[in-house]
């Protein structure tokens, strides 16, 4: 016998054989097993990214819209969405213009607002938008019972704040429906951005009658959700997928150029979103560090974006943290290279060197407000910085600083800023750094608990004015989780809350902006942008800092 | 028998109620709660939260309503997704993910024991050394970098073809189905070519293969009766907790291909701490587990009759 027993020539062929016939049968068998599971699951057709022929437009969403209750939505995807298939009183337009919304025009004053409503804005189910929709949909905010986070967006409007504290009934809201197409709102404070918040969100209208009727699931499906936007839901499978078709009852239909707004990927994945894309299944896909560069070698238009925000470094103010001491801020600020954490550490277009709590994009009196009002510019500097240093060691006592914790979120940029910090820090000026890593619900709650040294944090804004990012470090702000405390920071935020005068609250900002960084309660690092691309034929896509981004209600498809 | 099974019903239950005891707590010592967000909300609108979903409530209060309501197979509303009961989400999601990992394990199972098969009747010649290459090459290489090789191979492959013969990502249809299925079952794949490579060597030796020789039956019969029916064992018991390994460890193929699969709950709700849904899907799949290997224990009765339940 030759070999191990059982692995004669003879046996092998014909086990092979056997094998083979498995093998063949098995694979029979999957694919019948797969045509089955294909078919319970209903099928779907595989549509091109963009089809001129029935004007449809496909793209993928981050993740299932959670919330399209205008009145408890706080999330950006719903606020797409939203933006998409509702519409408020004020709506956006290009370049940050605001164009008529359901108003067809309106005036606002130091006390009050009114707003003319159109006739012709109509529900998708053919019965018009009201005054009464708006009373209905900014009580029902307001309402404690809500729990509305964001029913503090409202406490301008007469009685709000009591309402929402339980202490005063519903009906004593600060706004009214004179009829069905007036409708006037008291004011207990001025708001000279009044009309930019109308675009939020929470402000939308909801009829009252078949909100009662979804018995608590408003917004929980595409049949439970009245729409006045452009676009109405008309299919939406949790999780999978989501369609939008052009409103036929809307009343500025002519500016909607598609008829299908097509959502059938839910994905963040950067990688399987710029895989669709060169698949030509998706119209508009986000291009991260790895992918850039191919994106550059095959000559795609590459679009960038500020998002809006700000991104930063916050020190802990809080009693014993070393971090309480200006000098050892002002050193750490003066070795804090912003243009070193965009060019070499971040390496992405799109995104800028952090110079200011306020962003390049707000508006100032006449043109924007960061030419108007130039921040100064820190140069590093370490041997003034070693100087601060020296001092604030004097002054607190020690002979070495104790070890800081630098707490950020998890993730891939996370990993390359706070050890970017951490050892341009140890280099510089000696400094041990604890780096301490948190997802994101966590730093939050360990940043509200004052549990850190330096924190890497941000912000976005949530109206188109400065005041979104002033009053962020005011001593009575629950948002100042560093607990910084200057008193004439907080007389300043005063001043631009309770003025309409544009020169007095630039004036304001501006003085806010070089307190900011001349006793830096935080030290700014960039200004978060991204990069995307967009199919050639797709014309008409917006991306807004405020309010429903992307913005697609305006595209078109043009043939090459 | 029905003593055994009732006997190990009743430790799965017990294992379940540990599991969700367990991430019950663990949950909420981590610091943060569903509702911390980007904003601050001022007291009032915490409290009014707080009251809505009962969280201004004791530990052991909420925990003793948690278990009545899991008694009762509620598993409550999501914190992230307010419209949506965890029920819905587990029903409309779970199915994707099972088909996937029904696919995944098919594919696995009917693979490695051919594989298997075949190199245990080459031992030391060349399909056997070119097939255990590639075993060794599924077991260490993770499944994203295979998700990711085998969706970039996809773009290529149409690209390359100049129309979309397979999609790259999504779900709905067979040919969505196929490659990430392929892609989450190599691991298991790998895994079982080898377990049922020894276990077919192991038996090549045997007696009773020497006795089936000397009677004279055919090769073929000896090969599927005896050899193969034998070997398969091994491969059996592994596959239950497979199953659940590959049903409920889907997230990243899920991810990379675009999948609507219950995977993708499973870990966004911790980042969330998306209490209920944390809840829901770890003593799902927990219970999923345990009921897996309970079948597993109970088929191996059948398979192998020297396995008395007794």
């Amino acid at each position: 016998m030759n070999g191990p027993p059982g692995v004669q020539d003879g046996f092998a062929r014909s086990a092979g054989r056997q094998l083979l016939l498995i093998a063949v049968v098995s694979v029979v068998g999957i694919a019948l097993l797969m045509f089955g599971l294909s078919w319970l699951s209903g099928g779907a057709r595989i549509s091109k990214g963009i089809d001129a022929a029935t004007g449809t437009v496909t793209l993928a969403l981050a993740d299932e819209p959670p919330q399209l209750d205008s009145t408890r939505s706080t999330d950006t995807i719903s606020g797409m969405v939203l933006g998409h298939v509702t519409e408020g009183l004020i709506r956006n337009g290009d370049g940050g213009k605001l164009l008529p919304g359901v108003a067809e025009r309106w005036e606002i004053t130091e006390t009050g607002a009114t707003f003319w409503l159109r006739p012709d804005a109509r529900w998708s189910d053919g019965k018009p938008v009201t005054a009464h929709d708006f009373v209905f949909a900014w009580r029902k905010t307001v309402d404690p019972k809500t729990a509305s986070e964001y029913a503090t967006i409202f406490f301008a409007i007469r009685n709000a704040e009591a309402i929402n504290k339980g202490q005063m009934p519903l009906t004593s809201l600060g706004v009214q429906a004179l009829g069905d197409h007036v409708l006037r709102v008291e004011l207990i404070r001025p708001i000279p951005y009044f009309d930019k918040l109308m675009v939020f969100k929470s402000f939308n209208p909801i009829r009252e009658d078949f909100f009662n009727a979804t018995n608590g699931r408003y917004g929980a499906d595409a049949d439970t959700l009245l729409y006045n936007g452009p676009f109405k839901i008309t299919r939406w499978v949790h999780g999978a997928h989501l369609r939008m078709e052009k409103n036929e009852t809307y009343w500025d239909k002519a500016r909607v150029k598609v008829n299908v707004l097509d959502f059938p990927y839910f994905s963040s994945d950067p990688n399987a979103l710029i895989n669709l894309y060169k698949d030509g299944k998706i119209a508009v896909a986000g291009l991260n560090q790895e992918n850039l560069n191919e994106a550059l070698v095959k000559r795609w238009q590459i679009n960038r974006f500020q998002r809006g925000s700000v991104a930063y470094m916050e020190f802990n103010h809080r009693k014993g943290r070393p971090t309480a001491n200006l000098h050892l801020r002002k050193a750490i600020q003066l070795v804090v290279d912003p243009d070193e954490v965009v060019y070499r550490v971040i390496k992405l277009p799109g995104n800028l060197p952090g110079r200011s709590l306020f962003p390049v994009w707000l508006d100032g009196v006449e043109g924007k407000f960061r030419e108007e009002y130039p921040a100064k510019k820190i140069v590093p500097d370490p041997i003034e910085a070693r100087r601060q240093l020296a001092l604030a060691k004097k002054e607190l006592g020690l002979n070495k600083i104790p070890p800081l914790t630098m707490l950020s979120d998890d993730g891939a940029l996370g990993d390359k800023l706070t050890e970017y910090f951490q050892e341009t820090l140890r280099r510089e000026l000696g400094l041990e750094i604890r780096i301490d890593k948190q997802i994101f619900k966590q730093r939050l709650a360990k940043m509200t608990a004052g549990d850190f040294d330096v924190v890497l944090a941000g912000w976005n804004p949530d109206y188109p004015d400065p005041l979104t990012f002033a009053d962020l470090f005011a001593s009575w702000n629950s948002n100042n989780r560093g607990r910084y405390n200057n008193p004439k920071l907080d007389q300043l935020v005063a001043v631009a809350q309770n003025s309409t005068d544009v020169q007095t609250r630039m004036d304001a900002f501006g003085e806010i902006q070089r307190i900011l960084i001349e006793d830096p309660p935080m030290v700014p690092t960039y200004e978060p942008g991204v990069v995307f691309v967009v199919d050639p034929r797709l014309k008409g896509v917006v991306r807004r800092v405020a309010g429903s981004d992307p913005d697609y209600t305006n595209v078109s498809i043009v043939e090459k | 028998m029905w003593r055994y099974t009732l006997k190990r019903l009743i430790q799965g239950i017990i294992t379940v109620w540990f599991i969700a005891t367990a991430t019950f707590l663990a949950m909420h010592a981590v610091p943060g709660d569903p509702m911390s967000g980007d904003r601050a909300v001022s007291a009032e609108i915490r409290k009014n939260l707080e009251a809505k979903y009962g969280l201004d409530k004791p530990l052991s209060q909420q925990y003793v309503i948690y278990l009545g309501n899991l008694a009762r197979g509620d598993f409550g509303i999501s914190f992230t997704q307010q419209n949506r009961e965890v029920n819905d989400i587990i029903r409309e999601h779970f199915p994707v993910s099972a088909t996937l990992g029904i696919l995944a394990i098919v594919f696995a199972s009917l693979g490695g024991i051919l594989w298997g098969a075949l190199t245990a009747l080459y031992r030391n010649k060349l399909p056997d050394i070119v097939i255990m290459f590639f075993v060794i090459l599924g077991i260490s290489v993770p499944s994203f970098v295979f998700a990711a090789v085998g969706q970039l191979a996809l773009v290529k492959l149409n690209d390359l073809l100049g129309f979309s013969l397979l999609p790259v990502a999504g779900w709905g249809t067979v040919s969505h189905m196929l490659v990430p299925s392929l892609v989450l079952g190599l691991g298991t794949m790998a895994y079982l070519t080898r377990l049922m490579r020894s276990s077919m060597l192991e038996i090549i030796n045997s007696d009773y293969l020497r006795t089936a020789r000397a009677k004279g039956l055919p090769a073929t019969r000896i090969f599927t009766r005896h050899q193969l029916r034998n070997a398969i064992l091994p491969v059996v018991t592994v596959l239950g907790p497979s199953i659940a390994g590959i049903t409920t460890g889907s997230f990243v193929v899920e991810s990379v291909f675009a999948i609507p699969g219950l995977g993708r709950y499973f870990v966004q709700a911790v980042q969330q701490l998306d209490y209920t849904v944390i809840m829901g899907t770890t003593v799902f799949f927990g219970s999923f587990l345990v009921l897996m290997v309970i079948i597993v224990d109970l088929l191996y009765g059948f398979i192998d009759p020297r396995v008395r339940l007794a």
